[in-house]
C-alpha cells in the first residue's frame, strides 16, 4: 500500500498491522491495511460511516471473533507477537488490550463491582484490601472518584451517561492494560461529558497506547497525535495529526477534512 | 372530510366497547367459576361428627399394651374386633340403626386415638366420630328423607357437631368420603413436580444456553430449534405414551410412582423451559457480553457471571409457569398408571401415588354423593397451589428484573 508506506512510523510501535484484510462472509470490510500504533501517543481513526474503522479497531483485540462469519487475514502484532497466532490466549490479549465502547455499557452491578470485575477474574487482587486499592486507583484515574466515592455500592447504571462512560474507562484501566481501544466513546454524550472524556484521554496518554475511533474531526484534532484516515475499507493516509489536518497529501483526505463529503 | 372524522371516532368507540365487553365477559366467567367452586368446596372442608361413649371396661379390647406401638398395630387392633366394639357402642347410644349412622371407617378414628393414648383402651370414654356420608349431607341440608329424619333425631339429642375436617389434609384417598383426604395426592403432586423440576430445569437451561451462546447458526441448529418448538406443541397424552413405552416398558422404572410421573412431566415441560430461557437469554443486551469480553472474561465467565444472572428472572418465570402447567396435567399421567386408587400417603419417590388433578378426576367419577363436595374442595386446594406458584413467578419477575 503506497499511502501506508508514506505514513510516519511512530518511534516505538506498540501494535503493528501488516496487510490486514477483514471479511464479513463474502463482503470485504478492510482491504490490505498496514499501520503501526505508537506507545506514547493517541492515535485517531477517522473516516466516513461504513469505512471500516470500527471493524479494524475491533480486530486489534479480536472482538470480531464473536461475530459469525468474520475472518481476518494478514498479521497484527502486539509487541512483536502475532495476536491471531493459535498460541495467543484471547483472554490474556483482551486483558492487555482493553476496550471502551460506543454506548456506555456498565454491568448492572454496583460501581465497585463494575471496576473490580476485571481484576477479580484475572486474579490481580488476592484479597479485598488489594481490590479496594485497585478500584480506587482506577476510579481516580478516570476522574470519577470524587463523584462516586460515597456511593460505590450503588448500581453503575444509575449514573449519568458521561459518568457511565468514565466508569467503563475505569473498568478498562483497572486490569492495567497496555493499549486502550475506544470506539466512538463520546458519540452518545453531551458536549460537557465529551469534554471530560477528552480531558481524561489527555491525562491517560503516556500510560497507555490509546486508539480512538471518532466521527468528530475536531475531536480527532484535539485529542490525538497521530491520525489515520480510512475510506471504503482502505487506509488512505496516516500521519501526524497536525500534518493530516493542515497539510493532507491525499486529495480524498483533503476533501473529507474540509467537509466536501462524509 | 367531516364524515371520515366522524367514522373514525365511531370506530374508536366501537373498538373500546368491544374491548371492555371482552374484559367484562372474562370477569364474569372467572367470578362464576370461583363462586361455584367456593360454594361447593367450602362444605368439603367441614364434616359432621357424632359424640358416642365407648365403654372399654364393659367390652374390652383384648390386646396387650405393647400392641399399640407395634409396627403392625393397625392389623392387630382390627383383628381384635375394634370395629365390632365401635358399632356396638353406636347401637347402644343411637338405637338399632346406630352402626349405619356412623361412617364405616369411624373405628379407624378410634384406633388412631387409642394408638395416641393407650390408657384410654381400658376405660369408658367419649369419642367424636364422623357420621356416615349420607347423614353428613343431610346435616348440611341437602340429604334424602330418611337421613333428614335421622339427623333431626340426633340434633334433638344434641349429639351432632360440625368441625373443620382436619383429617382431609392428613389422609389419602378412601372409599368413604368421611375419611378420604387430599394429603396423599398433594404429597404425590409435590414429589412429582420436584422430580420434573430437577430433571427439566437444568437440562432446559443448559440446552438454551448452549443454543444461544455457543452453537453456530447452521442447518442443524435450525432443525433443533424447529423441533423444540414442535415438541412444545405436542399434545400431552402423547408424552404419556412415550413415557409408558420408554420409562416403564424399556427401563422398568416403578410405575404409578412420582418418579415416573415426574420424568413424564419433565419431558413435557422441558421444551417450554428451553423456549422461555432462550427468550430470556436473548433479551440480555449484547453490549453486556461485549463489556465482559472486553475486560478479558472467557465465554464461560461471560455466561455465568453476566448472562445467566441477568436472564434468571425470566428463566424462573417461564419455568414456574411451565411447572404450574405440569402440576395441572392429568392426561400423560393416566398412561403411566397414576390413576389407580391409592389408599396410602406415598412414602417415597418409588411408591405408588396419585396427583391432585388425578384425584379430582377420580373423585368426580364416584357414585357416593359425599365425593361431590370433596371434588370441589380438592379443586380449591389445586387452584390455591397454582395461584401461589403464579404469584411467586410474578414476584420473582418484579423483584429481580434488571432494566437498562
Amino acid at each position: 500500500m503506497t499511502q501506508a508506506e508514506q505514513s510516519v512510523s511512530p518511534e516505538n510501535p506498540k501494535m503493528t498491522a501488516d496487510n490486514v484484510n477483514i471479511f464479513y462472509g463474502d463482503k470485504q470490510a478492510i482491504k490490505d491495511v498496514s499501520i503501526a500504533v505508537g506507545t506514547d501517543v493517541v492515535t485517531a481513526f477517522i473516516g466516513p460511516s461504513g469505512c471500516g474503522k470500527s471493524t479494524f479497531l475491533r480486530s486489534l483485540n479480536r472482538m470480531n471473533d464473536t461475530i459469525v462469519g468474520a475472518k481476518v487475514s494478514g498479521s497484527i502484532k502486539l509487541d512483536g507477537q502475532n495476536i491471531y497466532d493459535p498460541s495467543m490466549d484471547v483472554v490474556q490479549l483482551r486483558a492487555r488490550v482493553g476496550m471502551v465502547f460506543q454506548k456506555p455499557n456498565p454491568f448492572p452491578k454496583s460501581i465497585y463491582d463494575n471496576v473490580g470485575y476485571g481484576p477479580r477474574i484475572h486474579g490481580l487482587a488476592p484479597n479485598k484490601a488489594d481490590l479496594d486499592v485497585i478500584v480506587e486507583r482506577a476510579l481516580r484515574r478516570s476522574g470519577l472518584w470524587d463523584e462516586v466515592k460515597d456511593r460505590l455500592a450503588e448500581s453503575g447504571t444509575a449514573l449519568s451517561g458521561g459518568q457511565q462512560q468514565r466508569l467503563c474507562i475505569a473498568r478498562a484501566i483497572a486490569v492495567d492494560p497496555e493499549v486502550i481501544l475506544m470506539d466512538e466513546p463520546c458519540s452518545a454524550l453531551d458536549p460537557i461529558a465529551t469534554a471530560k472524556i477528552e480531558e481524561l484521554i489527555h491525562e491517560l496518554r503516556g500510560n497507555y497506547a490509546i486508539v480512538i475511533v471518532t466521527h468528530n474531526m475536531q475531536q480527532a484534532a484535539r485529542v490525538s497525535q497521530r491520525t489515520a484516515f480510512f475510506h471504503l475499507g482502505t487506509l488512505i493516509e496516516y500521519g501526524k495529526t497536525t500534518d493530516i489536518f493542515t497539510n493532507p497529501k491525499n486529495d480524498r483526505t483533503k476533501d473529507y477534512i474540509t467537509g466536501r463529503y462524509g | 372530510m367531516q364524515g371520515r372524522i366522524a367514522a373514525r371516532y365511531a370506530a374508536e368507540r366501537r373498538f373500546r366497547w368491544m374491548g371492555f365487553g371482552a374484559v367484562v365477559m372474562s370477569g364474569v366467567f372467572l367470578a362464576f367459576l370461583l363462586f361455584t367452586m367456593v360454594g361447593n368446596g367450602l362444605r368439603g372442608f367441614t364434616y359432621t361428627s357424632v359424640t358416642i361413649p365407648i365403654d372399654f371396661a364393659a367390652s374390652p379390647l383384648t390386646v396387650g399394651r405393647d400392641v399399640f406401638s407395634a409396627p403392625d398395630a393397625d392389623q392387630q387392633i382390627a383383628n381384635a374386633g375394634l370395629r365390632e366394639i365401635v358399632d356396638f357402642a353406636a347401637e347402644e347410644a343411637l338405637g338399632t340403626d346406630g352402626a349405619a349412622l356412623i361412617s364405616e371407617n369411624a373405628w379407624q378414628v378410634v384406633r388412631d386415638a387409642l394408638k395416641a393414648d393407650p390408657d384410654a383402651a381400658n376405660i369408658r370414654g367419649e369419642f367424636s366420630l364422623p357420621v356416615a356420608s349420607d347423614i353428613d349431607i343431610a346435616a348440611k341440608d341437602d340429604g334424602n328423607a330418611a337421613a333428614e329424619r335421622a339427623v333431626a333425631t340426633l340434633k334433638e339429642k344434641g349429639l351432632l357437631s360440625t368441625g373443620v375436617h382436619w383429617s382431609f389434609f392428613t389422609r389419602a384417598d378412601a372409599t368413604d368420603p368421611a375419611v378420604a383426604g387430599i394429603w396423599g395426592a398433594l404429597k404425590g403432586s409435590v414429589m412429582t413436580i420436584l422430580i420434573a423440576f430437577a430433571v427439566a430445569f437444568p437440562t432446559g437451561v443448559l440446552a438454551a444456553l448452549y443454543l444461544e451462546e455457543y452453537a453456530s447458526r447452521n442447518r442443524w441448529t435450525d432443525f433443533i430449534e424447529v423441533s423444540i418448538n414442535n415438541l412444545a406443541a405436542v399434545p400431552s397424552i402423547i408424552f404419556g405414551l412415550l413415557a409408558l413405552s420408554v420409562f416403564i416398558q424399556f427401563f422398568g422404572i416403578c410405575q404409578a410412582s412420582p418418579l415416573v410421573g415426574g420424568l413424564t412431566l419433565a419431558l413435557m415441560t422441558m421444551p417450554v423451559i428451553v423456549i422461555a430461557s432462550r427468550n430470556a437469554i436473548k433479551s440480555v443486551p449484547p453490549s453486556i457480553r461485549d463489556a465482559a469480553l472486553g475486560v478479558g472474561a472467557s465465554p464461560v465467565q461471560v455466561v455465568f457471571h453476566h448472562v445467566l444472572p441477568l436472564a434468571l428472572p425470566g428463566i424462573m418465570t417461564g419455568t414456574i409457569i411451565g411447572m404450574a402447567r405440569a402440576l395441572g396435567e392429568t392426561a400423560p399421567l393416566l398412561l403411566v398408571g397414576m390413576r389407580a386408587f391409592i389408599g396410602d400417603v406415598p412414602s417415597g419417590f418409588c411408591s405408588a401415588s396419585t396427583v391432585l388433578p388425578m384425584q379430582i378426576f377420580l373423585w368426580s367419577d364416584q357414585v357416593d354423593r359425599g365425593f361431590v363436595e370433596k371434588t370441589s374442595a380438592a379443586i380449591i386446594v389445586l387452584l390455591i397451589v397454582l395461584l401461589s406458584m403464579n404469584a411467586i413467578a410474578i414476584y420473582l419477575r418484579n423483584r429481580f428484573e434488571k432494566r437498562w
